[in-house]
C-alpha cells in the first residue's frame, strides 16, 4: 500500500499532497515539513530509500523518492511495496506528467493542480497502483480531457462561480516570470517493463 | 489540502459532486478525496448520489466516482455500497473493472463482511482477460494475504500459474512477494517454487523483479529447514546475485543488495563472510543508508581474529561521525558485535573494557544504559579483569565531570552508574580508595539523576567498609575516625536530596555512620562488624527468573498479606523494596543478555536483615531443589589471564594500544607456537597464556561465559508465558476470515431493496414446486446439525488434499491432470439415462446435429461427457433416447437425499474435479487436454494439452497435427499448410510432464465436434531412438465454448425477462448425487457459475466466446434432475442442450 505521496519543491513549498490515510491537517503539513528535511539532505547521488521511521506509521514504511530539477517526488510505502517497482511508478508518473503537460515543470503543478491529480488517479487509487502503463494513463486522461472540453469546460460554469473567481483579489503578477529552466528533466532509464 | 482544512467547504463539495456535468463532478470527487473522512458529517448525504454515479451509463462517471469513494469509503458507505461496486468487478469496461477490483480492498477494510461474498468474485478476476484487472486483482488480493497469508494458501496453485505465465512484471513482483509470505506457512510450497525462481533469476532483465526473486527465494531457503540437495546452489545464486547489485554504481540496487544480504546471513553466515571485503567496503560509502546497512552485516562477520580489526574500524568511524543517530547507531553495533554469544569473539578483556571506556566520551549519546550494562556485566563475569576494570572505573570516577555534563536520562552519566558500582563492590583490587571515595562524595555529585547518586550511596559505603578494615588492620585509628568523620560531613548532602531513594538510603547510612564513629570514640573495633554488612559473592540470575519462579507448595499469594507464609523453607530475604524496583526498571531498557547481573545484586548481608521473598533466586544452593541450577559464582570456571602488562594505567587508556599489544602477543605465540611444535594445536589467538594454563584454546573460554547462560535457565516448571503481540485494534485483523467455507446464505450483501425491488422476483423462483420442498422434510434437525458438521469437516480435508495434491506434484503442468477414473460413486454425467428433450427452432443447424449423431457412435470420454442425444429434424419435442450405458446406480445416499432447512449450507464433499480428461495413451505418453475459450478472441479455444512422458526414453520433436474440419481448424504458424503439424515447444526427459497449448478457430459454436489427430515424436534412449506415433480424438463439446462469467441475480433476472432468449430444456433420470454435487459439475466442467441457489433448485448463467448468454434452470426431483435452458442467441440454444 501506498500510504501517501508528496511533491514539494527544493524551498519545501508542497505542490501535491495525497494522503491515503487520514491525518489532520496540521500532521499533514508537519508530515511534508519533516519528509523535506529528511530528503533535502541527502546527495542526489546516493540512494532513494529512506526509512521513515516516526513519520507515517512507523518502522513498516519507507519513503521513496526522487528528485528531478526542482522537484522532489516521495512515496511513502509499506513493505509489501517493491522499492525499486516504486522507483519505476515514480518514473512512469513524471513521464506521463511529462506527456500532458509538454515539458512538465513546476508551473504546470501550480497552476493545473487539478489535473495532476486526475493524472495520478489513473496511476494511483487508493493506495494501490492502478496501471503502469504509460500509454493506457495518458489515453484514458485524455479521453476524460476531451468529455470535459465537449462538456465546454469549466468557462461554461455558473455564472455565479464565474464571478466569484473574479471577485477573488489576486496579487499582481508579473507580466514575465522568468523562471528560467526549471523543465524537469527526465532522464532515460532503464526501462522497467 | 496542501496541508489546509477545506473541511468548511464539505456542503458545496457534495453540490458540485452532485452535478450532472462530468467537468464538475470530477472537480467535486477530487475535492471530497482531498478533505472528506470519517469523521466528516455530511458524508452519509452522498450514499444515494454515488450509488447514482457508480450505475452511470458513462465509464468516467463510474470512474470518478469509484476513484473518489477510495479515499474517502466510511464502515456505512461500505456496507451500503458493496452489492453495487461488486456488480461493477464484472462490468464490461475494464477501466471500470479494475477501479471497481481495487476498491473492493478498502471495501473489506472497512466492512469485512463482505470479504466472503465478494471473494470468489474476487478471485475470479485473477483471471480477467484484461491484464489491468488481473494485476488489480492481485494487488489486491496480495494486500489482504500479507496480513492473514494462512487464509489464502489455498490459492497458491493459481497464483503460481499466473507466475509461470504472467509476463507482466508488477504482477510477477507482487505474486513473488505473496509467496514469500506464504512460505513460511508451508514448506513444500517452498520446494516448488525455487525452480521456476531461480529461473526467472536467471532470465530477467529487471533488476525490481531480480531482486524480488532472490529475496522470496532466500524466504524459502530460511523457511526450508532441512538441507535440499540444490540448496547450497541457490544460496551461492542468491550471493552471486547481491554481489553484483552491491558492485552496481546505483545506490538503490547497492542499498537493497545489503538490505536482502542481511537476510541470508540470519541462516547461512558462512556465505556472506566470502564477502567481507565488499561489506568493509561499503561502510566508507558516503551514504548512510547504506553504511547502516552495511553494519548490520558486519555483525555475522566477524570473528577472533577480526574482530579487533573491525571495531577498532568502526571505532574511527565513531568519531568521524556527524548525526547523532549514525553515532548511536555505530555505538550499538560495536556493543553488539563484541558481546554476541556470549563475547565469543573477545580474546582480550582489557581490550574491551578500554573500548567501553573510549565510548564514554561520546557526547550527546542516548545508549549510557548500554555502555553502563557492559561494564558491569564483564566485570561481574571475567573474574580476572576486575582488578583492570576497577582501575579503569576510579579513573572514571574522577573525571565525572567530564561524563556528568549532560544529566539527561539515559545519557552518558549512566556509565557512573556502573562505575560507582564497580567501585564499590571490588573495592578490594581499588589501588588508592580513599580518593576514588573522595570522588564520590564530591559536592557535583547531587547533580546526577536519582539512581545514580542512590547508587553512589550504596556504594560509598562499601567503600568505605573496605577502608576501615585496612585502616583497623594497619591499626591507624586516627585515620579511621578521620575518615568516619569525612562521611558525616559529607553524607547529608544526600540527605537532602529530592529523589526519594538517595534520600533514604543516605539517612539510613548516616545514622550508621554516626554510630560507628561513637562506638570508635569508644575504641571498639567495628571495621569487621561493618565489612560484614556487605560480605558474599554476587551471581547473574536471568532477567525473566523472577517472574517465572513458581509458587512454592502451601503458598497461596492471595493469602492476608500480614500473614507471612509459614511454610517457606527460603531463609532469603527480601531486598529493599524500593531498591528492587529501581532494578527492574532499570532492567527493560537493557537487552537481556546484559542485564543478567543487575538483578543480581543482592547481598548476603541483606539477607539477614530482610524478610522473607520466596521470589528471590539465591545464590548459593538452597533447600529448594529447583534454584541448584544456578551454580555459584565459584562454579564458574573463570578464564584465568596471566597479565603481563602492568595493570595500572595512567589516565584513560587507549584501546589501540591493546590492539597492537595483542598483535604483538600473538605474533610471540606463534613464535611460541613453533617452538613447541607438539602442542601445535591449543593455542591460537589465546594470548596471554604464558602459565602452564596456556593449552587452553579459544574454546575455553566459551564455557567461562555459557554458565552465565545457565542461569537464565527458567525454573522447571514454569510456564513460558506467550506474548500475544496482536494488536486488537489491528484494522487488518477483521479480514482474518476462513474464505474456504462455503457462504451461508445469511452471507449475503445487503441490497438496497426499494431501487431494484422490481426486478428481485427471479423467474426460478415462480417455478419452483413447492411440494416438492416440504415433502422432503421430515428429517430430524440434530441429524441435520451432525452431518453439517461432518460435511463441513470433510470439506475441510478435501481443501487441505488439493493443496497437497498440488504441491506433491512437481512440475506445475502435471498438477492439473485428473484422476483419469471419476470415483465410482455420485459422478452423474457418466452414467444416467439419459431423456433428452430437445428444442431445436432453428432449422439450419441440423447439419450440425447430424454430425453429432454421428459421432455419438464414437466412444465417450466420461469426463466430458460429451455424449449427444439429439434427434435431427424434430425440433421442438423429443423422444427420450435411452442410450447406452444403463448402468446400476448405487443405492441413493440418504444423506444426499436430505433436505436442507432454511437454506443453511449444506456442504458436502466434492470428489475430485479436474477439466483435464484422458485424451490418448501409449506405453510412451499420456496425453491430457483441456479446452477453454478466451473472451478476447470470439472465434477461438485453446487446448491445453498435457504430455506426460511415461516411458524412459527421451521424447523430443514432437508434433501434434490436426485434421482440419470445415468449422474447426487448428491454428498452425504462419506460412505452414493444413497439412503440417505443430511442433511441441519442448522435450520430455523421461517421468517428467509439460503443457502445450495449442488454439483452434472454430466457425460455429453450436454443434460439438470431433477431430482426429496424431501425435509424432522421437523416442530416444540407450538402444537408439524410435518414431513413435499416437492417434487421438479431440472432442469439443458445446460447453467447452462456455466461458465462466459471473451473473447477478438482478441481471440475470432482466436477462430473463428480456424474452430474446429461447429455451430448451430437458430431463435427466437416475441422478443419484446430491444436487451440491451436480452443481459444482455443472459448473466446473460446463463453465457455468451459479447465480442463485435455493433449496434444489438453481440458476446457472454463463455465456460463450461470441458472446450469447446462456441461462440455465436446473430442479432436482426425486431422483432426476430436469434442466430449462435459455439461450441469448436462438442459435446456440439448441446447441447447449444437456449431453450427458
Amino acid at each position: 500500500m501506498i500510504q501517501a505521496i508528496l511533491v514539494f519543491n527544493n524551498h519545501g513549498k508542497p505542490r501535491l499532497v495525497r494522503f491515503y490515510q487520514r491525518f489532520p491537517e496540521e500532521i499533514q503539513q508537519q508530515i511534508v515539513r519533516e519528509t523535506f528535511h529528511l530528503v533535502l539532505k541527502r546527495d542526489d547521488n546516493i540512494c532513494n530509500f529512506l526509512e521513515g521511521g516516526s513519520l507515517i506509521g512507523g518502522s513498516d514504511y519507507k519513503l521513496i523518492y526522487r528528485h528531478y530539477a526542482t522537484l522532489y517526488f516521495v512515496f511513502c510505502v509499506d513493505s509489501s511495496e517493491s522499492e525499486l517497482g516504486i522507483l519505476d511508478l515514480i518514473q512512469v508518473f513524471v513521464e506521463t506528467l511529462d506527456k500532458c503537460f509538454e515539458n512538465v515543470c513546476e508551473l504546470d503543478l501550480i497552476f493545473h493542480m487539478d489535473k495532476v491529480h486526475y493524472i495520478l488517479q489513473e496511476v494511483v487509487m487508493g493506495g494501490m497502483v492502478l496501471e503502469t502503463n504509460m500509454n493506457e494513463i495518458v489515453a484514458q486522461v485524455e479521453a476524460q480531457n476531451r468529455l470535459e472540453k465537449s462538456e465546454g469546460g469549466l468557462s461554461a460554469a455558473p455564472a455565479r462561480a464565474v464571478s466569484a473567481v473574479k471577485n477573488i483579489n489576486l496579487p499582481e503578477m508579473p507580466r514575465n516570470i522568468n523562471i528560467g529552466d526549471l523543465n524537469i528533466k527526465v532522464p532515460n532509464l532503464s526501462q522497467f517493463v | 489540502m496542501l496541508g489546509y482544512d477545506i473541511s468548511w467547504a464539505a456542503f458545496n463539495i457534495i453540490e458540485v459532486m452532485s452535478a450532472s456535468k462530468f467537468t464538475f463532478k470530477r472537480i467535486g470527487y477530487l475535492a471530497a478525496s482531498q478533505c472528506f473522512h470519517e469523521g466528516t458529517d455530511v458524508i452519509m448525504l452522498t450514499t444515494n448520489q454515488i450509488r447514482k454515479d457508480l450505475s452511470s451509463p458513462s465509464q468516467y462517471d463510474t470512474g470518478v466516482a469509484l476513484t473518489g469513494l477510495s479515499c474517502f469509503v466510511t464502515p456505512d458507505l461500505a456496507r451500503d455500497l458493496a452489492n453495487d461496486i461488486m456488480t461493477l468487478m464484472s462490468h464490461t469496461k475494464p477501466y471500470i473493472r479494475k477501479k471497481a477490483v481495487l476498491i473492493m480492498y478498502k471495501v473489506f477494510l472497512k466492512y469485512p463482511e463482505s470479504l466472503r461474498p465478494a471473494f470468489p468474485r474476487l478471485k475470479e478476476k485473477l483471471e480477467d482477460p484484461d491484464p489491468g484487472v488481473q494485476s488489480a486483482a492481485v494487488n489486491v488480493i496480495c494486500e489482504l494475504a500479507r496480513r492473514n497469508p494462512k487464509n489464502y494458501l489455498s490459492l497458491a496453485p493459481l497464483f503460481f500459474k499466473l507466475m509461470t505465465s504472467s509476463t507482466n512484471n508488477w504482477v510477477l513482483i507482487k505474486i513473488i512477494k505473496l509467496f514469500g509470505a506464504l512460505t513460511p506457512l508451508e514448506p513444500r510450497l517452498g520446494k516448488k517454487l525455487i525452480e521456476p525462481l531461480t529461473n526467472l533469476i536467471h532470465s530477467t532483465s529487471a533488476m525490481s523483479l531480480l531482486y524480488e526473486c532472490v529475496n522470496t527465494v532466500i524466504a524459502v531457503l530460511i523457511s526450508l529447514s532441512s538441507g535440499m540437495p540444490n540448496h547450497s546452489a541457490s544460496i551461492q545464486l542468491c550471493v552471486q546475485k547481491l554481489r553484483i547489485l552491491i558492485e552496481d554504481s546505483d545506490q538503490n540496487l547497492k542499498y537493497l543488495g545489503l538490505l536482502a544480504m542481511s537476510k541470508i546471513l540470519r541462516t547461512h553466515p558462512k556465505s556472506v563472510q566470502a564477502h567481507k571485503d565488499l561489506v568493509l567496503q561499503c561502510l566508507d560509502d558516503k551514504d548512510e543508508s547504506i553504511r547502516l546497512r552495511a553494519l548490520d552485516l558486519l555483525y555475522g562477520m566477524v570473528s577472533k581474529k577480526n574482530l579487533m580489526e573491525i571495531v577498532k574500524k568502526l571505532m574511527t568511524h565513531v568519531d568521524k561521525a556527524e548525526g547523532t543517530t549514525y553515532r548511536d547507531e555505530l555505538l550499538t553495533k560495536i556493543i553488539d558485535i563484541c558481546s554476541q554469544s556470549n563475547y565469543q569473539h573477545i580474546t582480550n578483556f582489557e581490550w574491551y573494557i578500554s573500548i567501553l571506556v573510549e565510548l564514554t566520551r561520546l557526547e550527546g549519546t542516548r545508549h549510557g544504559h548500554l555502555i553502563a550494562a557492559q561494564m558491569l556485566d564483564v566485570a561481574i563475569r571475567v573474574k580476572a579483569i576486575r582488578r583492570f576494570a576497577v582501575s579503569q572505573m576510579s579513573v572514571l570516577l574522577d573525571s565525572a565531570h567530564l561524563v556528568a555534563s549532560s544529566t539527561q536520562r539515559n545519557g552518558i552519566c549512566e556509565v557512573l552508574y556502573a562505575a560507582a558500582w564497580i567501585c564499590g563492590e571490588f573495592s578490594e583490587h581499588l589501588q588508592e580508595p580513599h580518593q576514588t571515595l573522595e570522588a564520590m562524595l564530591r559536592p557535583k555529585v547531587t547533580t546526577l539523576p536519582g539512581h545514580i547518586q542512590a547508587v553512589y550511596v550504596q556504594n560509598v559505603v562499601k567503600l568505605y567498609a573496605s577502608i576501615l578494615q585496612q585502616k583497623e588492620r594497619d591499626s591507624d585509628t586516627e585515620a579511621a575516625q578521620e575518615l568516619t568523620r569525612f562521611m558525616v560531613e559529607r553524607l547529608p548532602q544526600f540527605v537532602q536530596s529530592a529523589d526519594l531513594e538517595v534520600q533514604e538510603r543516605a539517612s539510613c547510612i548516616l545514622q550508621l555512620v554516626k554510630h560507628i564513629q561513637k562506638l570508635q570514640a569508644k575504641e571498639v573495633p567495628v571495621a569487621e562488624e561493618v565489612s560484614a554488612l556487605f560480605a558474599g559473592e554476587l551471581n547473574p540470575v536471568a532477567p525473566k527468573a523472577q517472574k517465572k519462579v513458581p509458587v512454592p507448595e502451601g503458598l497461596d499469594l492471595d493469602a492476608w498479606i500480614n500473614e507471612p507464609p509459614s511454610d517457606s523453607e527460603s531463609e532469603d530475604e527480601m531486598p529493599k523494596a524500593i531498591f528492587h524496583d529501581e532494578e527492574q526498571r532499570h532492567t527493560k531498557q537493557q537487552p537481556p543478555k546484559a542485564d543478567e547481573e543487575e538483578l543480581a545484586r543482592r547481598r548476603e548481608a541483606r539477607k539477614q536483615e530482610q524478610a522473607n521473598n520466596p521470589f528471590y533466586i539465591k545464590s548459593s544452593p538452597s533447600p529448594q531443589k529447583r534454584y541448584q541450577d544456578a551454580p555459584g559464582v565459584e562454579h564458574i570456571p573463570v578464564v584465568q589471564i596471566d597479565l603481563s602488562v602492568p595493570l595500572k594505567v595512567p589516565g584513560l587508556p587507549t584501546s589501540e594500544q591493546y590492539v597492537k599489544l595483542e598483535e604483538e602477543r600473538r605474533h610471540q605465540q606463534r613464535l611460541e607456537k613453533d617452538r613447541r611444535k607438539k602442542k601445535r594445536k591449543e593455542k591460537k589467538g589465546k594470548p596471554r597464556r604464558h602459565s602452564s594454563l596456556h593449552t587452553e584454546s579459544d574454546e575455553d573460554i566459551a564455557p567461562a561465559q555459557q554458565v552465565d547462560i545457565i542461569t537464565e535457565e527458567m525454573p522447571e516448571n514454569a510456564l513460558p508465558s506467550d506474548e500475544d503481540d496482536k494488536d486488537p485494534n489491528d484494522p487488518y485483523r477483521a479480514l482474518d476470515i476462513d474464505l474456504d467455507k462455503p457462504l451461508a446464505d445469511s452471507e449475503k450483501l445487503p441490497v438496497q431493496k426499494h431501487r431494484n425491488a422490481d426486478t428481485s422476483k427471479t423467474p426460478e423462483k415462480e417455478d419452483m414446486p413447492v411440494t416438492e420442498k416440504k415433502s422432503k422434510k421430515p428429517k430430524k434437525k440434530e441429524k441435520k446439525h451432525k452431518e453439517k458438521d461432518r460435511e463441513r469437516r470433510k470439506e475441510k480435508e478435501r481443501k487441505g488434499e488439493d493443496l497437497d495434491f498440488w504441491l506433491s506434484t512437481t512440475p506445475p503442468p502435471a498438477a492439473a491432470p485428473a484422476p483419469p477414473t471419476p470415483p465410482p460413486t455420485g459422478c452423474l454425467e457418466e452414467e444416467p439415462r439419459v431423456n433428452a428433450v430437445i428444442t431445436a427452432p432453428e432449422e439450419e443447424y441440423e447439419e450440425s446435429k447430424r454430425q453429432e449423431q454421428d459421432e455419438e457412435e464414437e466412444e465417450r470420454d466420461p469426463e466430458k461427457k460429451p455424449a449427444k442425444h439429439k434427434k435431427k429434424k424434430h425440433k421442438k419435442e423429443e423422444k427420450p433416447k435411452d442410450k447406452k450405458k444403463s448402468k446400476k446406480k448405487p443405492p441413493v445416499n440418504d444423506e444426499v437425499e436430505e433436505p436442507l432447512e432454511n437454506g443453511a449450507l449444506n456442504e458436502e464433499p466434492l470428489p475430485p474435479m479436474s477439466s483435464y480428461s484422458l485424451l490418448a495413451e501409449n506405453s510412451y505418453v499420456k496425453m491430457t487436454y483441456d479446452i477453454q475459450g478466451s473472451l478476447q478472441k470470439d472465434s477461438q479455444v485453446t487446448v491445453f494439452i498435457v504430455l506426460e512422458n511415461q516411458s524412459n526414453s527421451f521424447l523430443k520433436s514432437m508434433e501434434l497435427n490436426v485434421l482440419d474440419s470445415l468449422n474447426t481448424k487448428l491454428a498452425r504458424p504462419e506460412g505452414s499448410s493444413v497439412h503440417d503439424g505443430v511442433p511441441v515447444p519442448f522435450q520430455l526427459p523421461p517421468g517428467i510432464s509439460n503443457e502445450a497449448q495449442f488454439v483452434f478457430t472454430i466457425q460455429s459454436i453450436v454443434m460439438a465436434q470431433k477431430l482426429k489427430g496424431t501425435l509424432s515424436f522421437i523416442a530416444k534412449n540407450d538402444e537408439g531412438s524410435t518414431h513413435e506415433k499416437l492417434d487421438f480424438k479431440l472432442h469439443f463439446s458445446c460447453t467447452s465454448y462456455l466461458i465462466t462469467t459471473p451473473c447477478y441475480s438482478d441481471a440475470f433476472a432482466k436477462l430473463l425477462e428480456s424474452g430474446d432468449l429461447s429455451m430448451s430444456s430437458i430431463k435427466v433420470d437416475g441422478i443419484n448425487m446430491s444436487f451440491q454435487n451436480l452443481l459444482a459439475k455443472i459448473c466446473f466442467y460446463h463453465h457455468f457459475s451459479v447465480v442463485e441457489r435455493v433449496d434444489s433448485c438453481a440458476s446457472l448463467y454463463s455465456r460463450s466466446i461470441q458472446g450469447h448468454h446462456v441461462c440455465l434452470l436446473v430442479k432436482k426431483g426425486e431422483k432426476s434432475v430436469s434442466v430449462d435452458g435459455k439461450c441469448g442467441d436462438a442459435t446456440s440454444s439448441s446447441a447447449t442442450c444437456w449431453r450427458r
